[in-house]
């Protein structure tokens, strides 16, 4: 339960820390909150040659709203996002998904970015980001591209981030005027992945619903306003088309009537929020 | 850009509980390691070593965070506080008074962590509910309480803070 030796790099510059990755390469990890890749260093689920920490980049430990997104940069912990004293207003389902994301004692250090990269298919953070249709900066030596979420994250725990590049900010658009956001989770204990995830939003002429927990990454659907049947049927059959699997922890059959069950109540509390 | 072998010890200075205190580490040393090991500072307990337990919580520049999710070399310069920084002249606090009053430690192996994670947050959260105390104490696994003393343990201080200020 301790690491394998690695030197370790502390960046203070993003320069450095994707010149110290184009030379490493594959040997190299970034670490940034850790609270993911320590436990798999712990594990010895990975052990890399060097470690680059970009925990302390002074440029990319701000959130800025420039009228249009609130881009978060990669040094941004979950708990100051969510400290962030415009975050209710500019970025509703935010708000709603981040005290959902492990346990105060891990928001403390866990960042935004670092949960993107990661890419886990139940967490918070990618379903919110591919539902807002958000997107993601890249950094390398050779330059820096933005990817929309959906091109971003390509399946489970993977993207098209390369090994040379480092995920450097995300961006994600801001609250739409007149719109509702909602974001639930059905989790066995608080702070736990979820089993199933949603997040909607409302606006004045329809509805985009993002699924995770159930299929590889997130699903994201467009909808017009549905109500009463034609919502339950809407459900029904997003829940069939995300190819749920049994899995230790529930069936597919469960899944399936969690995204029924969980979406149509996520959607009425968007509904709900519409202003 | 700063670089450390992985196979050199590194010199770590850290404020602990106020006092300038350093010790050796190689880079993949934890910081709970570091604590208890170099520093020779027990208190902070050691239980799963993958961030889920809580035991190992302590204040890193006073947020409470996992010890063994963190490096020796990352607080390098910073301020570290632990259960030992509570009671530094054998007095304890208001809150570990109120542990033992409710009985909200058998064992004690999970309760540094649980004390550091609510010294902070009462400092930042005056007025807590019990459902808010419980959301945070999911961050932390104790097996002998069912956690009902050490719910009651904080609403008792959440509540003397806010007749406190009343007063005032």
């Amino acid at each position: 339960m301790k690491p394998a030796p690695f030197d370790y790099l502390r960046a203070e510059a993003e320069e450095e820390a994707v010149s110290a990755l184009a030379e490493a390469g594959d040997d190299a990890r970034l670490l940034a909150g850790g609270q993911t890749l320590m436990p798999m260093l712990n594990m010895r689920l990975v052990e890399p040659a060097v470690l680059i920490d970009i925990s302390r980049l002074p440029g990319r430990a701000a959130i800025a709203d420039d009228g249009t997104a609130i881009e978060v940069g990669a040094a941004v912990t979950q708990a100051s996002l969510e400290a962030w004293p415009a975050l209710a207003g500019r970025a509703p389902l935010l708000a709603r998904a981040l005290p959902l994301i492990g346990h105060a004692q891990t928001r403390s250090r866990g960042t935004v970015c670092g949960s993107l990269a990661f890419a886990d298919p139940a967490a918070e953070l990618p379903l919110c980001l591919a539902t807002l249709g958000g997107e993601v900066v890249l950094r390398s030596r050779a330059g820096t591209r933005t990817l929309a979420a959906t091109a971003f994250q390509t399946g489970m725990l993977s993207t098209a981030c390369r090994e040379d590049e480092m995920v450097a900010a995300a961006r994600f658009p801001a609250a739409e005027p007149g719109a509702g956001y909602a974001f639930a989770e059905f989790a066995r204990r608080h702070g736990d992945f979820a089993i199933v995830a949603v997040a909607v939003i409302a606006r004045e002429n329809g509805l985009r619903i993002g699924v995770g927990g159930v299929a590889e990454r997130p699903v994201v659907a467009e909808w017009p306003l549905l109500e009463g049947d034609a919502l339950d049927d809407a459900l029904d059959a997003l829940a069939w088309s995300l190819d749920a699997d049994d899995d230790p922890h529930v069936s597919a059959h469960y899944r399936r009537a969690l995204v029924q069950g969980l979406g149509r109540r996520t959607v009425l509390a968007a509904l709900e929020a519409r202003t | 850009m700063k670089r450390l072998e992985a196979d050199g010890r590194h010199r770590v200075g850290l404020a602990l509980n106020g006092r300038e205190a350093s010790g050796w580490a190689e880079p993949r040393m934890l910081l709970s390691d570091f604590l208890r090991h170099e520093l020779g500072a027990t208190g902070t307990h050691v239980g799963c070593e993958h961030g889920v337990c809580g035991a190992c919580t302590v204040r890193l520049d006073g947020t409470p965070v996992r010890a063994c999710l963190t490096l020796a070399v990352q607080a390098e310069g910073r301020r570290v506080d632990t259960v030992e920084g509570l009671a530094p002249e054998g007095e304890l606090t208001e809150l570990q008074r109120a542990f033992r009053r409710h009985h909200a430690l058998q064992c004690g192996f999970c309760t540094p962590g649980i004390l550091m994670s609510l010294t902070a947050w009462l400092e930042t959260n005056p007025a807590p509910h019990e459902g808010e105390i419980r959301e945070l104490l999911s961050g932390h696994l104790c097996r002998c309480t069912g956690y009902s003393g050490i719910v009651a343990a904080a609403l008792e201080i959440a509540e003397a803070q806010a007749g406190r200020r009343a007063d005032d």
